[in-house]
């Protein structure tokens, strides 16, 4: 074992392994203090606005934030920029409509909600499924991000002749290789953090999730202010982009063929929103519609996203009344959208400083730009650039694990109190239900990690954009229409819910898997996926199937309202009463009135 | 209740005026986020050249979203607060609650 340690840069080691045991720690020693629900809910209304922004921003702020916008910047250029300012502006969204209402109506999850303002306990089965549907789409980019980190850290082990070689990494002779192989490290952080979970500790606490914001933000600033020190700033780094000859290049390592030309990757409509244009072999001014509408349409899901995302609503509970719940938006806002400035930032300067990572693929591709870059900073100032690269893998540990680990206590939530408690098996007991707990962890912690092993060639903020993009279809048309319309029905939102949400996650997973049969090693059934044909034929159809929100969002919405008028007899009796609920402040004391109300029927 | 209620809250008006108020202020605000959001795929599609042009070594286009689109939408969360708090503040009033 140590000759093998031996090849690990122990800075890096120590911060990894620092965090990793701060994070379990802290998460059992939160886990000692509140045992139930009740408590945790309760604990969170002393927290002020201030410590409950830090909360949310630190459970959102998951691999894709701190790895994945970094390396879509550095392989696509100007178009990945939506990504982080969408994830941070989509919370207007959730401020303007959902935020304060949903807050005063008193339901603790997106399930209990769609219970709450329908009185159907069918509806809550129904619309519990979308908790997992997004859930798995939001794990699979944390476990490449753990992939990927690990696979940096121990790149110079040399673990042939312990493991057979079809285990490990190969070159591109397929012959094995040094280095750590990438589905290890997706099997060992999520058994780590899957054991975790279903031991009872990472329940999601106020103080914790906090922590980690700050952890994260810390880990992203600092060495992008020593880098930018060192190697020159934000736009000296973009002026090197241009073609104009005039233009000193002398800061840059030459750029290799695979990697975008200037011009593309610093204009808008480059190699990310023109892909399925080029393989149609349409290219130049005919690409550019092709390439608005991508724009849009990832805008839309990225938007619409935000304000549906099941593990991010249930904090906004944490929260006394409204007017909290809308002051602790706008701080969440300010919070993560300080933190989407710096991560561009890695992408810019890893284009002009890493240049040869664009030659590899999967975990040692761009997608782990964060983590490398620093370490340059070792050639002008010795150590400094091992502790500041230390820094980064702690920040990418702190980001997947808070991420995954919430993931993994909602879907589990759903999958034991929803699924088998409800449906499978309505007379469980105390006992029952907590082998249940244990069991659905364990059960939902694997297909996460065989799902993770699988996406090592896919871009961790593309899958995340996906994820999104579900949403959007999905619970983001349920909330927005509950909360702002009277005549909504049961039938008519579980009809859009259903239909939006679903055709979304078809038309993605068709898109993904099309792309992971078209690798070259690929096989088995994901094979029978490969449609890239089709898709060079029709490209305008690959582009609504890879980002459907914009023709997905509205067809929700148009059904929610069409089935509901076609039902209007279902419209709950107390709809007045639930709406001035949701609408009322809460000083009129409405909520009390309503809830003596339903416990006296 | 509070006997000195001057408006029924349980009644059809009140409910429609408060969703109403609430609702407008939510859309204005949308609105002021979704033209800008919306627009500038348009300005990049119809003005290229412009927004290509360098500021700092940033493409004007960068430069709007890369930085500065995170303090105009902060300024829009911060203008929608202040006044939805003083509506409801003045719904309170009107209904007779305020001085819970």
């Amino acid at each position: 074992m140590i000759p093998i340690l031996a090849a690990v840069d122990p800075w890096i080691l120590t911060f990894s392994l620092v965090t990793v045991i701060a994070t379990m720690g802290m998460g059992f020693w939160s886990a000692g203090k509140s045992k139930t629900a009740g408590d945790f809910f309760v604990a969170g209304r002393s927290v002020s606005v201030g410590w409950n922004a830090s909360a949310i921003s630190g459970e959102y702020l998951s691999a894709a934030s701190f790895m994945g916008v970094a390396g879509m910047v550095m392989s696509s250029g100007y178009d990945a920029l939506w990504y982080p300012v969408c994830y941070a502006c989509g919370y207007l969204f959730l401020l303007l409509f959902i935020a304060g209402p949903l807050r005063r109506f008193g339901a603790y999850t997106i399930p209990d909600f769609a219970e709450g303002r329908y009185d159907s306990t069918l509806f809550r089965k129904i619309a519990v499924i979308f908790v997992l549907f997004i859930g798995f789409f939001y794990t699979m980019p944390q476990m490449k991000g753990a992939g990927t980190t690990l696979a940096y850290i121990f790149k110079d082990v040399d673990l042939r002749g312990i493991l057979p070689g079809s285990l490990l990494p190969h070159d591109a002779a397929g012959l094995a290789t040094i280095g750590f192989p990438y589905w290890a490290g997706v099997v060992i952080v999520g058994a780590v953090i899957t054991l975790n979970v279903a031991l009872g500790g990472m329940k999601g606490i106020t103080l914790v999730q906090a922590f980690q914001y700050w952890a994260k933000m810390f880990a992203i600033s600092v060495p992008i202010f020593v880098l930018m020190s060192v190697y020159g700033g934000y736009g000296t780094h973009l002026a090197v982009n241009d073609n104009n000859p005039a233009v000193i290049q002398t800061i840059r390592e030459p750029l290799p063929d695979k990697a975008p030309k200037n011009e593309a990757w610093i204009s808008p409509f480059g190699p990310l929103t023109t892909k399925a244009a080029t393989r149609a072999k349409i290219t130049g001014e005919a690409a550019r519609p092709y390439s608005l509408l991508y724009t849009y349409s990832l805008i839309i899901a990225l938007v619409c996203g935000t304000a549906g995302l099941p593990h991010i609503l249930v904090r906004f509970y944490t929260n006394p009344d409204g007017v909290a719940a809308k002051r602790t938006t706008m701080w969440v806002m300010i919070l993560i959208g300080i933190f989407y400035i710096f991560p561009p930032i890695f992408g810019v300067l890893g284009r002009s400083l890493l240049p040869g990572l664009y030659l590899l693929t999967g975990s040692k591709g761009s997608d782990g730009i964060v983590l490398q870059l620093p370490k340059l900073v070792n050639d002008r100032i010795p150590l400094l650039g091992s502790i500041l690269s230390g820094i980064t893998c702690a920040g990418a540990f702190a980001a997947f694990m808070s991420t995954f680990s919430g993931l993994l206590v909602s879907m589990t939530g759903a999958l034991a109190h929803d699924i088998y408690g409800r449906i499978l098996n309505p007379q469980a007991t105390a006992r029952q239900r907590l082998i249940a707990f244990k069991v659905s962890a364990v059960a939902i912690g694997i297909v996460a990690v065989l799902l993770g092993t699988q996406v090592e060639q896919l871009q961790i903020n593309f899958m995340v954009g996906q994820a999104f993009a579900i949403a959007a279809a999905s619970y983001f048309p349920l909330l927005f229409m509950s909360v702002w319309w009277r005549g909504m029905t049961m039938k008519g939102a579980a009809t859009g819910m259903l239909t939006g949400g679903l055709l979304a996650l078809s038309g993605i997973s068709l898109t993904s898997f099309s792309d992971l049969a078209a690798l070259p090693n690929a096989g088995g059934f994901i094979k029978l996926f490969d449609l890239n044909s089709f898709w060079a034929a029709h490209p305008l159809f690959r582009i609504l199937c890879e980002q459907p929100a914009i023709w997905t969002v509205p067809l929700a919405i148009t059904l929610m309202i069409v089935v509901s008028k076609l039902t209007r007899n279902d419209i709950p009796a107390d709809v007045r009463m639930k709406m001035l609920v949701l609408h009322a402040p809460e000083s009129l004391g409405l909520k009390k009135e309503y809830i003596q109300e339903h416990a006296a029927h | 209740m509070n006997e000195a209620s001057k408006v029924d809250i349980h009644s059809e008006e009140f409910l429609r005026q408060l969703m109403r108020r609430q609702l407008r202020l939510s859309i204005a605000c949308a609105a002021t986020f979704v033209v800008v959001l919306l627009g500038l795929p348009l300005a990049n599609y119809f003005l290229p050249e412009l927004m290509a042009t360098r500021v700092a070594g940033f493409t004007l286009s960068w430069l709007i979203l890369g930085v500065l689109f995170f303090p105009f939408v902060w300024a829009i969360a911060w203008f929608f607060i202040k006044r939805s708090i003083a509506l409801e503040q003045e719904e309170a009033r009107e209904a007779g609650g305020g001085d819970r």
